[in-house]
């Protein structure tokens, strides 16, 4: 039986007296691509703020290598290994590519203020650690050639993956991405498929919310469904597509994402 | 018991002239999201104005207390908008779609031109209204005797701010303004003309902070050049005490704050007066961070 | 002088020369003959005092982006330490220098805790309340310490091995000695997984404390270390004047610094150290226009804003130098780089 990484156990959350999530439970088991799929305001993206400490739950337990994360702020849980992209792309826009990656890797790094201030031989062996391997996470999405271009005047779809890059940076175990195709043309979706693979061959486990089923089904392993802040469906896409509760919340709530 | 009531009123008639300043700064604040660091110094105009109008000039004597004083309200409150207005045009329209942080600094500056246009052109050295510019009434309520000036101050202070709720309260540009101040996109989407707004705003605000400055001129009867900045830091900060945006909350905020710091002079000590202020200020946005009548702003994650 | 890491001799070559130029100054000056040198030299020395709180402010406002309007308290308290250690204990100036660090550093993360947290305008009007309270407190004599409203006089000169500062140009050499410290200090740290980290806040908060930084420490850090540093500055100020009162800690004065490092260019420390010598050379230039000075003053900012937001020196994206392995490979024209999922 493979090992859980990552496991939430009814977790609760309320905005102002509405239930965005409720009684959310489930396991992401390690080296696997695990797909959140459901209609818009599922309550998706707040399990995901849920996981990376952006929120905190009301009630319920997150736990991850056997650890309780739960209520952690976001840049421990980092450290912790998990690393997330945003829905709305969320790069440091007007700072470099180099730069952008390079914030992925201040949680590995561990250069302080006063060796800063110094420039003690320590730091600057790390700055150069580190800017290697900032480069290599650029190769690793094939970004590399545009190291020193300002963030913001990537092509859309290089955006994506430059955040990608970012957090693939600070060594994490889980990865999380919100919606990465979103906004994404075909060609630029199937590249990132290959991408998410890649990912997973590095024995990175992934999480992803999206809405392009045909992607969904084609890289997950597990898929769980979620509408109205319920979990109604979890399984393998092939069990997914079959499932008469998820045929019907598709059909029912959201036909502009139906399939 | 008596001087405890005495203060009471000095502190409620200084509050009324911190909350009409601080008026002009929620309202700016709400609607721009911008300090207008230069209000206090349109106030300390209209401080100026009135001194023009009363001693320079010396209307009093010419048409009777009355008359006199009604018309340099309406001439201050009337100038002062204009010299609003134009602030806005010149200073802070061009800068409407850049850095919030650009329009700090250009407030800044035109906060910096004012005040020193003020001193250029009265002078550095006090300017005095003279204690025996109005008959000098005093009015007796059991043992307690209140200057009349102190009455009406707080009394017109009372008037416009509540003529000023019924305006935003009832009135379609009223409720532009509210619209505005809540979300400027979403109000540009729903008809809402917001250029108009932004110029009424800065029309209203600095005719109230005018009237507040030749308030303070006839209350205490001395002004200096720089009196516009710590009663426009004060006033700014009775108006982020109240909720900054929030029009009901700055006129809390500043009937708060003067009783403060009358009290805080009184019985605690004087030479930490104009510290009261910002100690309050500080433990409020300690505890609640967004003032203690909820911002009607909310800023997007 | 340091090695910076700059790979463009050239570069490096005309600042060291400009730099020695600008040392030559005080001998030039005596080498012609000059009256007036003693007052030029008095000028330059101002402003560089004020490029040292400038760049410690440029830490907190430039680097983090926090809107700090209350920077004169913590040189005030500086200035104060040193002045009291000196005239009531009987420190040397040198002595001070870290007192004045650790006082204003710790009077800035007492204040920092409970504040930090506070977005933009709040903050800004919170630190102007700061340099207000800390105004009056030293106008009211607090602790008995000092003085009230008339301040403390007869700050001793500072001494270095032996040797007394007290002519201008002592001084000249003592405070841009001290700039160019500051200067290499921060740079280095600006160009460091810390310097980053502060960038990373001010583009995008959320997104930065996402990525693992521990926003609410790093501001922290920032805004202590930006303080403590002008507390530097303030032991300076107090041994060149020699008498310190509450008049040169107001409101005024931290407008003026935060000024400074907006025309300058936020984050830019060249762009900050130019402003400097706009905002405080220039106006004494134009001396005979005194009165109108402030006037002028003013009108540029708005039309500095109008015209030209970003300062005169924006930020420069990061130089960073690739290993030569990186560096050879991009070189070689990458004809695979597309498709080389394997």
């Amino acid at each position: 039986m493979p090992p859980t990484l990552l496991s939430l156990h009814n977790v609760y959350k309320t905005f102002g007296g509405l239930l965005a999530v409720q009684d959310i439970g489930f396991e992401v088991i390690r080296d696997t691509v695990v797909g959140v799929i459901g209609p818009n305001g599922a309550g998706k993206t707040t399990v995901f703020n849920l996981i990376t400490g952006s929120i905190k739950p009301d009630s319920g337990k997150v736990i991850f290598l056997k650890k309780p994360i739960t209520g952690l702020k976001p840049h421990s849980i980092v450290n912790k290994g998990i690393a997330r992209t945003f829905q709305t792309i969320r790069l440091f826009s007007k700072l470099t590519v180099l730069e952008n990656v390079l914030s992925g890797c201040h949680t590995r790094m561990e250069a302080g203020l006063v060796a800063s201030i110094l420039r003690l031989p320590s730091q600057r062996r790390e700055e150069r650690k580190f800017i290697d391997r900032a480069m290599d996470e650029l190769e690793f999405v094939g970004l590399e050639s545009k190291w020193q271009h300002p963030a913001d005047s990537l092509a859309y779809g290089d955006q994506r993956r430059l955040e990608i890059a970012r957090a693939l940076a600070s060594d994490p175990q889980l990865l999380i991405l919100d919606e990465p195709a979103g906004g994404m043309n075909e060609q630029e979706t199937i590249k990132l498929g290959d991408l998410i693979r890649k990912i997973k061959k590095r024995k990175i486990t992934v999480m992803l919310i999206e809405h392009d089923m045909s992607f969904v089904m084609d890289v997950c392993d597990k898929v769980v469904v979620m509408e109205g802040g319920l979990k109604i469906a979890e399984g393998s896409p092939m069990e997914i597509q079959k499932n008469q509760r998820v045929i019907e919340a598709y059909l029912g709530v959201d036909d502009e994402n139906g399939y | 018991m008596l001087e405890f009531l005495e203060q009471l009123t000095n502190g409620l008639a200084r509050g009324g002239i911190y909350a009409l300043i601080a008026l002009g700064y929620t309202m700016v604040y709400g609607v721009m999201k911008l300090i207008n660091f230069a209000h206090g110094e349109l106030f300390a105009l209209g401080a100026y104005l009135g001194y023009c109008l009363l001693v320079s000039s010396n209307l009093i004597g010419g048409l009777g207390p009355v008359l006199a004083i009604g018309l340099t309200i309406i001439l201050v409150m009337g100038l002062v908008a204009l010299a609003g207005h134009l602030l806005e045009k010149v200073a802070y329209r061009p800068l409407r779609h850049s850095d919030r942080l650009a329009a700090v600094v250009s407030a800044l500056g035109a906060s910096i031109f004012l005040q020193n246009a003020i001193m250029l052109t009265w002078g550095a050295q006090y300017r005095a209204y003279g204690a025996n510019l109005l008959p000098n009434l005093l009015i007796t309520v059991g043992g307690l005797k209140i200057p009349l000036i102190r009455i009406v101050v707080l009394f017109s202070a009372l008037v416009v701010m509540l003529g000023l709720r019924m305006f935003i309260h009832r009135t379609r540009l009223g409720l532009a303004i509210r619209a505005a101040a809540i979300d400027q996109k979403a109000a540009k989407l729903m008809g809402v003309d917001v250029r108009q707004v932004i110029t009424v705003v800065f029309i209203l605000g600095p005719a109230l902070g005018g009237l507040a400055g030749l308030m303070v001129g006839l209350y205490y009867g001395q002004i200096t050049f720089n009196l516009g900045q710590l009663y426009g830091l004060k006033a700014f900060t009775a108006a982020i005490i109240g909720g900054i945006g929030n029009i009901t909350g700055a006129m809390v905020g500043g009937m708060l704050l003067g009783l403060i710091e009358t009290l805080g002079a009184a019985y605690i000590s004087v030479g930490w007066k104009d510290a009261f202020t910002f100690l309050v200020l500080i433990m409020i946005l300690i505890v609640r961070p967004t003032g203690i009548l909820p911002e009607r702003v909310v800023e997007k994650l | 002088m340091s090695d910076c890491p700059t790979r463009k001799w050239p570069s490096l070559v005309g600042t060291g020369a400009a730099a020695a130029a600008f040392l030559a100054i005080p001998l030039f000056f005596k080498a012609i003959g000059l009256r007036s040198g003693p007052y030029w030299l008095d000028l330059l020395n101002t402003v560089g005092l004020y490029t040292i709180l400038a760049l410690s402010l440029n830490v907190i406002l430039g680097h983090a982006g926090m809107f700090h309007m209350g920077h004169a308290a913590f040189f005030a308290v500086g200035a104060y330490t040193t002045a009291i250690l000196n005239l009531n204990h009987g420190w040397t100036i040198l002595a001070t220098m870290p007192a004045a660090f650790l006082a204003a550093g710790l009077l800035a993360a007492i204040l920092a805790g409970p504040i930090i947290h506070l977005r933009g305008d709040y903050l800004l009007i919170v630190t102007i309340g700061i340099v207000e309270i800390t105004r009056i407190a030293l106008s009211n004599n607090i602790f008995g310490l000092t003085g009230g409203p008339n301040g403390l006089v007869g700050i001793a000169r500072p001494s270095l091995f032996g040797f007394r500062l007290s002519k201008p140009q002592h001084f000249f050499y003592f405070i841009w000695f001290m700039v160019g410290v500051t200067y290499v200090m921060f740079y280095f740290l600006e160009n460091s997984r810390f310097g980053r980290a502060l960038k990373y806040i001010k583009e995008d908060t959320v997104a930065a404390e996402s990525m693992g930084v521990n926003t609410t420490a790093y501001k922290l850090i920032a805004f202590v270390l930006g303080a403590a540093w002008a507390g530097v500055a303030g032991a300076i100020y107090a041994s060149r004047m020699r008498t310190i009162s509450p008049d040169s800690f107001t409101f005024e004065e931290s407008v003026l610094l935060f000024t400074i490092v907006i025309l300058g260019g936020s984050g830019n420390q060249k762009g900050v150290m130019l402003g400097s010598f706009m905002v405080i050379g220039l106006p004494e230039i134009f001396r005979g226009f005194q009165d109108k000075r402030l006037l002028v003053f003013g009108a540029a900012l708005v039309l500095m804003m109008i015209f030209r937001p970003q300062g005169l020196f924006p930020p420069t994206p990061a130089r960073v130098k690739l290993s030569d392995a990186w560096s050879n490979k991009l070189v070689e024209p990458a004809t695979n780089s597309e498709s080389d999922d394997g």
